[in-house]
């Protein structure tokens, strides 16, 4: 991998005796689908504001396809879409009024902006709908109008914050088709905050967590959750077991514990969920025992968190809301 | 500098698709002449006055014809006879009448010997308006009496001859040019103060200090926004206040087209005010109360509706650095007498330097970073 896209060197932010960002570095490379996760005032915010130019940075430098954004403020703004929380776009004007302005604002040629935005139209689902007002479409809409606007500049970093908060179930799943679809067609490069994990495990390549300033964790969402050690369990229930089973089921790649439930019931702890259920398949179909039932509960993202940063990130949320 | 323009974009496009916030801005101006105009400027009239004509010779009647006269003459007065002083004295007491004229015994024998004749006026003072208003139109008739009296070897009084320089000028005329301020006024405020922080507020701003756009772009930007909108405002309070006010030689193309120019500076004056004083707030409520202070410390004492003149030497240094003052002088000039344009350069000059300082002021104060 050449250059990263995105390269944090020890990065700081200070607003007087607090200490928002504390020391964090790491590289996104092009074409990489990076998530924050962190609970609320984990300094996921702070992060993004200082990537995207919005606050200066205390010390440590960020240096986007080569432009310091300390150094080089323009440039580096040129090179990221910022797509932020709140949602901006003005509630009466139209689709294409809205990109159109942003367009102009980043001095993108009247001739590209004839090009790009009925692209970025296209790309978003809204074609039909350019003309009418903002304020007459679904928050997932709107949502979409935001990455729309956040592109007309044609970016190579795609920045994200929290972009399905507050949106109902169907319009996240919609904002994520989106981002998938744009990511694969543009070779973006995406950063994205959330404090969803379900969100985070669909579409990052790897996370990056975060708690009270600090960088904890950084890998994929798969590596992460098998980082946690024995979290995933296996329950099955078997029909004309030999006497010597438990042994064979100890003896199964990956298993940690094995537990007699009773009933022909056990519980097998492992730490990787898929290669232990797949030799447990083979090993049933082998001895030609019948598996009556199986359920995985493979570790989640929540339990990484947990380990991680030692709270839930439930718990987090609860008392930033409190 | 070329950044500035889709900001403007924005805002006026924004601006013309809320037409209800249009109408707003030009009624409240509108009203407050109509209202304000008539309330201020009507003359007194249908005044119930008390005589007590205790004399009964012909000079008391000329006075009591006098006051007839007056009633049958616009009805400014309406005289009542009473019998007695007290009971006069009380009805004024109880508002039942506005003033009592008393013609004392020995009145009409006075006036023919040349003793210094009297008669007496109650008043109630706690309305310093009509009390006033009596006063004078009573003196008058009260000086009927002496009217075929013997000439007396001197002239008891010098005559003053006003002579108008510019035809009747009614209260609301007076007030047009503070009203038309006024509406410029909220305009920028609205438009210009109370828009920005919301935006700011919403996290258009962030929106903003993303792109690549500069601080004085940006400011630049809004400040024109603000003056176009304000100039839009001020140019169509000024034809509506013009029709309600009777003012009609304003659309003589050379004055409307001095008016215009006229409005584009208080415009950009005021909006560049207005950008200074909110560069540095967040809350979105504080213009609103804001609003309230600065009308009362820049509108009321501007001239725009009591002459400047009457204003004690502290509160005329505000005047002085008051651009609703020099607004309000342009426009009057401009409106009511007609003058030559050189009249208002002070004026437009003043509020030019005015606007660049602020401008300047805002740009400094304005930061690009959250």
């Amino acid at each position: 991998m050449s250059e990263p896209a995105i390269r944090i060197e020890h990065a700081v932010k200070q607003y007087g005796a607090v200490t928002a960002v504390n020391d964090v570095s790491f590289d996104v490379g092009t074409g990489e689908t990076l998530g924050l996760l962190g609970p609320n005032g984990a300094g996921k915010s702070t992060l993004i504001r200082m990537l995207t130019t919005l606050v200066p940075i205390t010390s440590g430098r960020i240096v986007l396809h080569g432009d310091d954004v300390t150094l080089n403020p323009d440039r580096a703004r040129l090179s990221i879409g910022v797509i932020p929380q709140a949602m901006t776009s003005d509630t009466d004007l139209s689709i294409e009024e809205n990109l159109s302005i942003y367009a102009k604002l980043y001095g993108v040629s009247r001739e590209q902006r004839r090009k790009v935005i009925p692209e970025l139209l296209e790309l978003v689902n809204l074609a039909d709908r350019r003309t009418s007002l903002v304020g007459t479409l679904s928050g997932g809409m709107r949502r979409r109008v935001e990455i729309a606007r956040g592109l007309v500049h044609s970016p190579l970093i795609l920045v994200l914050d929290e972009p399905t908060t507050g949106l109902d179930p169907v319009s996240r799943v919609d904002v994520w088709e989106m981002l998938t679809r744009i990511k694969r067609e543009r070779q973006l490069t995406i950063l994205v905050t959330t404090h969803y994990m379900d969100e985070a495990d669909r579409l990052c390549d790897r996370i990056a967590i975060v708690d009270k300033g600090r960088l904890v964790a950084l890998d994929t969402p798969r590596a992460l959750k098998s980082s946690v050690p024995g979290a995933s369990s296996i329950e099955a229930q078997f029909g004309d077991e030999p006497a010597d089973w438990e042994p064979q089921l100890r003896a199964l790649a990956g298993t940690l514990t094995v537990q007699a439930l009773g009933g022909d019931s056990w519980r097998i702890v492992t730490d990787d969920a898929g290669t232990t259920t797949m030799a447990l398949a083979e090993l049933a179909l082998g001895a030609k025992v019948a598996i009556r039932s199986l359920a995985v509960t493979s570790t989640s993202l929540d339990d990484v968190f947990v380990y991680y940063t030692g709270h839930g990130l439930k718990d987090s949320l609860a008392a930033a809301a409190a | 500098m070329k950044r500035a323009l889709p900001i403007v974009e924005r805002e006026l496009r924004k601006f013309i698709r809320t037409p209800a916030l249009l109408v707003m801005v030009l009624i409240m101006p509108v009203l407050n002449l109509v209202v304000l105009g008539n309330a201020f400027g009507g003359r007194v009239r249908h005044l119930n006055v008390a005589i007590v004509d205790e004399d009964g010779g012909p000079a008391a009647r000329r006075v009591r014809e006098a006051m007839l006269s007056l009633q049958m003459n616009g009805d400014v007065v309406r005289s009542i006879t009473y019998d007695n002083e007290r009971d006069a004295a009380r009805d004024v007491r109880d508002g039942v009448v506005q003033g009592a004229v008393i013609l004392p015994p020995g009145f009409s024998r006075r006036v023919y010997t040349g003793e210094q004749p009297r008669a007496g006026l109650l008043l109630d003072n706690t309305d310093a308006v009509v009390a006033g208003t009596l006063q004078g139109v009573l003196n008058g008739a009260v000086q009927q009496a002496a009217r075929s009296a013997p000439t007396t070897r001197y002239i008891r009084a010098v005559g003053l001859d006003p002579v108008e320089l510019f035809p009747f000028v009614p209260y609301m005329r007076y007030m047009l040019p503070g009203v038309i301020s006024l509406g410029m006024f909220m305009t920028v405020m609205i438009g210009g103060g109370m828009s920005y922080l919301d935006d700011k507020q919403r996290g258009v701003h962030e929106g903003y200090l993303v792109t690549p756009i500069t601080k004085f772009e940006l400011v630049l930007g809004q400040n024109l926004a603000g003056t176009i909108k304000a100039t839009i405002s001020g140019i169509m309070v000024t034809v509506l206040g013009a029709l309600v006010a009777g003012v009609y030689d304003i659309f003589q193309p050379m004055r409307f087209l001095a008016l215009i120019l006229l409005v584009i500076f208080v415009s950009f004056a005021f909006m560049s005010m207005m950008s200074c004083l909110v560069a540095r707030m967040n809350n979105p409520m504080l213009p609103r109360a804001l609003f309230g202070i600065l009308n009362t410390l820049l509108y009321f004492p501007s001239g725009a509706i009591y002459p400047t003149q009457s204003l004690p030497t502290w509160l005329r240094w505000i005047t002085y650095v008051d651009p609703f003052t020099y607004a309000v002088h342009g426009l009057r000039v401009l409106l009511l007498k007609g003058a030559a344009v050189r009249v208002v350069l002070p004026d437009v000059f003043f509020l030019a330097l005015f606007a660049a300082v602020m401008f300047a002021g805002s740009v400094k104060l304005f930061r690009r970073t959250l």
